[in-house]
């Protein structure tokens, strides 16, 4: 029974926890990217730096704060300069749209050339994050580090494993639970969330119900701005902030969206646990897990580890692959072809 | 049609389009049909696959740039005007297909129709209602997934939503059975008793001029033959040639 218990333990620490915070991060980005998709209909590659974008703003607006010696006790600074960086963010996001995109939808361009320029953006911000922040590792996380750590959890419980709860982890999953109901009651209730719901599912017609196009695109990159931002300030607090893993990171966040189906909100959601389930699930070391359940003589010698942890993007790549051939539309039936 | 209390035959159309040229691209699909309704009245067009019906309500809303040629609204001509304006000033259309938004509820189809009224919904979506029971029951459930029918009383609701003075409907009875069919054109007379004009492109000829107070027949963009419903039905060349004898 206490191996048990510690099987479950270890599990929860090195793997549950540390998946759904993962997990939440993905869910908000790719529900950024979702959202661009649904109402801009083309794949937005410029996403994962617009997350590096907001991260910036925030982590400046943090320094800023921290250097007034404003806090907010237990919990990170990062948190009060979160509304900075989501406004610095949604203005550079508007302004390219200005710049960049608005010209491609007057002339109608088809969505491939809009996810060209996309790439364009993507180089450009890239650029433009290092030269503003450099390329070194940022950590601006502050306050208390744990809600209960891993040996408070052992003395409490008397079992042999610990279980601990980051900050950072409970603040990213209350943080994702809060923006994710806001973003459904506003589609779902608002006249401009469903302005936005029946652009998407209807262009034609949205526009013969006097639907303003342009007042839902700005609206759409409102919102994705805003997501982005909290996905990478949420993901850097976690970690830390990396000016090149927002590059990498728009696989995962790109399989998520798919996965779920480009143009579902809840689809991005689910999306986004699946590949940090699978990809943390696969490249976990099971050794002591299996050694606390199976009998003694049975314990395995390898480190029961399916796939090292430097094939964790393959997972979300192979996932991706699977679901476009399997099921193209994802699990909750998006727009994608 | 004298007995047609009214309006009265020499009353004004609503809605008129004149010597109606254009097309996509270079060639011309329109060659100079003119199209008229009045209040109240129901005007049908019919004509042989390819006869330019669905571009001529296309040119009439202003989805399709004309070569030459004028439509008015009322007194005020509206040949330049963009299709969302001319649903401000009174024109609702219900496509022929895509007409719905699928993923929506039909509550939310109705909202959307009186998306460009500031006024309150609720009476309208009312009427759409008693018009409509089926879509009273279904409200919560997404306009996607009803009936082929079902979805076409949606489009309609949602276009009278709009409040219009004119309604064009671009063949409603596309893809329904007889029995839903006929359902559909009792509702779209009534309709047209509360003194909207209605305007219809339709493939069941006979059974559409039935209900039509004037009736187009167009062939190549011109028209062919104009004429009451009953004259057209009447008329050996019309049912010779278009209505299948």
């Amino acid at each position: 029974m206490t191996d048990t218990l510690n099987a479950l333990v270890l599990l929860a620490n090195f793997l549950i926890v540390p998946a759904l915070a993962y997990g939440s991060q993905l869910a908000l980005g790719a529900l950024g990217i979702t959202l661009v998709y649904a109402v801009l209909r083309f794949s937005n590659f410029a996403h994962g730096e617009t997350m590096a974008f907001g991260t910036l703003a925030t982590i400046f607006a943090t320094w800023g704060l921290q250097a007034a010696g404003i806090g907010l006790g237990p919990l990170p600074t990062a948190l009060l300069a979160l509304p900075i960086g989501i406004l610095a963010c949604i203005g550079a996001v508007l302004a390219t749209d200005r710049v960049v995109y608005a010209y491609y939808r007057r002339v109608s361009a088809p969505p491939i050339i809009l996810l060209v320029a996309s790439i364009g953006v993507m180089f450009v911000f890239n650029g433009l994050v290092r030269f503003l922040i450099g390329p070194d590792d940022r950590r601006f996380s502050d306050g208390e580090r744990f809600v209960f750590s891993a040996r408070e959890f052992r003395d409490w419980s008397g079992l042999d494993q610990g279980l601990a709860l980051k900050t950072t982890q409970a603040l990213t999953v209350v943080v994702a639970v809060v923006a994710v109901a806001a973003l459904f009651w506003f589609l779902a209730r608002t006249r401009t969330g469903k302005a936005m719901r029946a652009y998407a599912d209807n262009e034609a017609l949205a526009l013969l119900s006097g639907i303003d196009p342009d007042r839902v695109v700005r609206t759409a990159w409102i919102l994705a701005a805003a997501l982005a931002t909290l996905a990478g300030v949420l993901y850097g607090l976690d970690k830390s902030f990396k000016p090149f893993v927002f590059l990498q990171i728009l696989l995962p966040l790109f399989a998520a969206a798919i996965v779920g189906g480009l143009g579902s909100p809840l689809g991005a959601i689910a999306g986004g646990y699946v590949i940090a389930f699978s990809e943390l699930g696969l490249t976990f070391a099971y050794k002591r897990f299996l050694g606390y359940l199976l009998p003694e003589d049975w314990a395995p010698e390898g480190l029961m580890q399916l796939l090292s942890t430097d094939y964790k993007f393959a997972v979300s790549f192979v996932i991706l692959v699977v679901v476009l051939v399997v099921r193209p539309t994802g699990l909750f039936r998006g727009s994608a072809p | 049609m004298s007995a047609l209390p009214q309006p009265a035959p020499e009353a004004e159309p609503i809605l008129a389009g004149e010597g109606l040229y254009g097309g996509y691209g270079g060639t011309d699909i329109l060659k100079g049909c003119s199209i008229a309704v009045r209040a109240g009245e129901i005007a049908v067009v019919v004509g042989p696959n390819g006869a330019g019906k669905s571009t001529a309500m296309k040119a009439l809303f202003g989805m399709l740039s004309l070569r030459t040629g004028s439509v008015r609204l009322g007194s005020e001509d509206i040949t330049a005007l963009k299709p969302q304006e001319r649903v401000l000033r009174g024109m609702g259309l219900v496509p022929q297909t895509r007409n719905v938004f699928p993923s929506m509820s039909v509550e939310e189809n109705l909202e959307l129709g009186a998306f460009i009224r500031d006024t309150d919904p609720r009476p309208a979506m009312e009427q759409v209602y008693a018009l409509f029971p089926v879509l009273k029951e279904k409200r919560r459930q997404p306009a996607g997934e009803l009936s082929g029918g079902q979805r076409q009383q949606v489009a309609v609701g949602r276009a009278l939503m709009t409040e219009p003075k004119v309604l064009m409907l671009d063949e409603p009875t596309a893809g329904v059975s007889p029995i839903v069919m006929d359902e559909l054109f009792d509702r779209i007379v009534e309709i047209s008793r509360t003194g909207i004009a209605i305007l219809m492109v339709e493939q069941n000829a006979a059974q559409a001029l039935e209900i039509a107070d004037i009736g187009y027949v167009l062939v190549q963009g011109e028209n062919r033959h104009t004429g009451s419903g009953e004259d057209l039905l009447a008329d050996p060349v019309v049912r010779r040639s278009f209505l299948g004898g």
